[in-house]
């Protein structure tokens, strides 16, 4: 402490009680965050294996093993895809359905509840509900497109339907917390701007959204981007219940490839390699958020 | 410029009667303040001159074209409200043009990407900002204009309010309590500057306030809300010297008007033990039963140096004993809290100068009795209802001397 030779004998004694409240927090902090993280790097450096207890270092071979390795690449491809389908859908549906909901006042309590009940949910278990209406046999959903007169469609079981159905499926989980999320925004924009803005001529619902609506809730908008982008790039639960990355890798997506190379090839150097560089894509999304939200959308 | 007329105007929120049967007629380039306490209706009835409320009944008129059905924008008002209601993701510039921009560019030219696209965005643009340059600078805030609200002192964001109410060249102007947000000496420069905008562009003003100093201060007539009705409307003046009720006399005028309880047999009205020098006008109706007698604090003058406070000599008038108990030092006036001789259980209260009150001898801390007088004329009598009752004074000799009167509304004058 630089201060140490001025600091009174009370400021001291402060000083050393901060240090005393902030310990359990921080050794919690450093169990669970640091340490497992310091592991994973020192494991990405390694040829460690799962089934033996004889390892290595190999210095950045299981990162440049990346940049040859077809599967992932095909893992890198299919969460790209997944992330282009389900993005702009979690985000736009979820903003129509919370400003539909916002104007409405009978029912509104009731929508909301149903809408977020999906995320109340556990994952897991509607995955496998969600896999039988999906079935390409007996699944209610193909019965409905039957009785329309339509050919069946393999959701699951097809290359170019998989990644739209798992889309379909976490849609169908996230909406509801985007749309309370953006509910929550739309509540703090004050009445009287809209106001203001149908005095001024800007009643016109499309006048109303672009020069009052979105613009105030550049924030929370900013905010569910993020959070949905992390959410489309962390699929894992869906595809290792439903699909377990088929049919023939077309479900792949990174970090089921990080979870089989580590527990079902058990290169666990390689799988930590993998789980670094997921990391790093996180950190820049939550860089962005800081960086972007905090100068840019407030006011 | 417009005349704005409203007749049976009822809006009801659920169970609850906002606004009962308001009719009023306003004048082409009148100010006239809706005054009351909050919850009088008076935001609602400008909102619903505004076109943000729908009326449950009666029929709104602007230049006797009835407006009911007719959206805001096509009502051809202006709205400051209370809080401004700036877009704080806008510059001043693009506040103050968006009411342009709304009327000038069609909505395609309005939308975002598709808007550079249309031509008559880029035909507009230059007109559009040439006119907010110019109402900036009648405003003195063309420094302002690349700000955004957020980075504006309040006063600075009340003139970016009112330039972009005055852009759009409005016939009427709505105000909503455009003062309150600001601190009391700010408050008193825009009420200046809002005076001056009145006289320069002749629009008819319509302004929401709770603060009866500003209603008198600025407004031609004086609308007094309550309960969801307007109780009186009148020129200011009117208002303070002759209210209609025991309610508007306790309104208009700061500090209140002392009220107490009197009597009124055969034509005599007595305050406790007092006869007072006036009578109920002929024909006034009631003779006898309970009433309310007001005298404004400011009306009642100490009695030891009379030629400084008031002309009327001893012997006429009414004297009361007061014994003064608390004082508030306001500056260059004192207000004085204290009983008068049979009314214990009434505070009183007395404005005067500080120069009398020192006259009256003592200190001013020192409990002791003062003689206070009253000029018949100044006193309001009430029914026990609250209405009313027209009084004269009644003076074996002839008291009302011109100069009385005269030194009493000067006293008024000073008051607004």
């Amino acid at each position: 402490m630089a201060t140490a030779t001025t600091a009174s004998p009370l400021q001291r004694a402060q000083a050393r009680l901060a240090y005393w409240l902030v310990a359990p927090a921080t050794l919690l902090i450093l169990l669970i965050y640091i340490v497992p993280i310091a592991m994973v790097i020192a494991a990405s450096l390694t040829d460690y294996t799962l089934v033996s207890d004889y390892f290595e270092f190999v210095g950045l071979d299981n990162y440049r093993r990346m940049a040859t390795d077809d599967q992932f690449g095909n893992a890198l491809h299919n969460t790209f895809v997944f992330a282009v389908m389900f993005l702009p859908a979690a985000f736009v549906v979820s903003l129509v359905l919370a400003i539909a909901i916002q104007e409405r006042k009978q029912f509104r309590s009731i929508l909301e509840v149903l809408y977020f009940l999906p995320v109340t949910s556990t994952l897991a278990a509607m995955a496998l509900v969600w896999a039988a209406l999906l079935d390409s046999r007996q699944g209610v959903i193909n019965g409905v497109i039957a009785a329309l007169g339509l050919p069946p469609l393999n959701f699951l079981g097809s290359q170019d339907l998989v990644l739209f159905s798992l889309a379909l499926i976490s849609l169908w989980s996230t909406i509801g917390f985007n749309m309370v999320l953006f509910l929550a925004g739309l509540t703090a924009i004050p009445k009287n701007l809209y106001e203001a803005a149908a005095i001024d001529g800007a009643d016109h619902p499309l006048d109303r959204f672009f020069k009052v609506t979105w613009p105030m809730l550049g924030p929370t908008a900013m905010f569910v981007a993020i959070t949905t982008s992390i959410t489309a790039f962390k699929l894992f639960d869906v595809v290792a219940i439903v699909t377990r990355g088929g049919p023939d890798k077309a479900s792949e997506v990174y970090l089921y490839l990080a979870f089989l190379e580590g527990f079902e090839y058990f290169n666990m150097g390689y799988s930590a390699a993998l789980s670094l560089v997921f990391l790093l894509l996180i950190l820049v999304f939550a860089i962005i958020q800081a960086v972007v939200v905090d100068r840019r959308v407030h006011y | 410029m417009a005349k704005l007329s409203l007749n049976g105007i009822c809006k009801s929120f659920g169970k609850t009667a906002i606004l009962k049967d308001i009719s009023l007629d306003i004048e082409d380039g009148e100010f006239v303040s809706l005054v009351g306490q909050s919850g009088c209706g008076k935001s609602t009835l400008l909102r619903v001159i505004a076109g943000l409320e729908t009326p449950d009944s009666g029929e709104i008129r602007i230049d006797g074209a009835r407006v009911n059905d007719a959206a805001p924008k096509h009502r051809n008002i202006a709205m400051v409200f209370q809080d401004y209601a700036l877009y704080p993701h806008m510059s001043v510039a693009e506040n103050m043009g968006m009411p342009l921009i709304m009327a000038r560019l069609p909505l395609h030219a309005r939308l975002p990407l598709l808007r550079h696209l249309a031509p008559a965005h880029a035909r507009e643009r230059p007109g559009i900002q040439r006119d907010v340059a110019e109402v900036a600078r009648k405003l003195r805030i063309e420094h302002l204009l690349d700000r955004r609200p957020a980075q504006l002192s309040g006063g600075q964001r009340q003139r970016v309010a009112l330039g972009r109410a005055l852009v759009r060249d409005p016939k009427i102007f709505l105000m909503d309590e455009p003062l309150s947000n600001l601190d009391a000496k700010l408050r008193v420069q825009v009420r200046r500057e809002i005076s001056e905008l009145h006289a320069s562009s002749g629009l008819t003003f319509v302004y929401v306030t709770h603060d009866q100093v500003e209603a008198m201060t600025m407004s031609s007539r004086v609308a007094l809300m309550q309960g969801g009705s307007i109780l009186q409307m009148g020129a200011p003046n009117t208002l303070y010297g002759n209210p209609d009720t025991v309610d508007v006399a306790r309104f208009i005028g700061s500090p209140e008007i002392n009220i107490l309880p009197g009597t009124l047999e055969d034509g005599v009205v007595r305050c406790g033990e007092i006869v007072l020098p006036i009578a109920p006008a002929a024909g006034g109706g009631l003779r006898s039963g309970p009433v309310q007698v007001g005298v404004r604090p400011e009306h009642m003058v100490l009695e030891t140096v009379p030629e400084l406070a008031y002309p009327a000599r001893a012997g006429r008038g009414l004297s009361l004993t007061f014994r003064k108990q608390t004082i508030e030092d306001l500056g260059g006036e004192v207000l004085v809290h204290g009983r008068l001789d049979g009314h214990p259980e009434h505070d009183v209260r007395i404005r005067a100068q500080k120069s009398e009150a020192y006259g009256c001898g003592g200190s001013l801390s020192e409990a002791r009795d003062w003689e206070v007088r009253v000029n018949p004329a100044h006193i309001l009598l009430f029914d026990a209802g609250g209405m009313r009752l027209r009084a004269e004074p009644v003076l074996a000799d002839d008291h009302a001397e011109p100069a009385a009167l005269q030194g009493g509304l000067r006293k008024k004058l000073d008051l607004v």
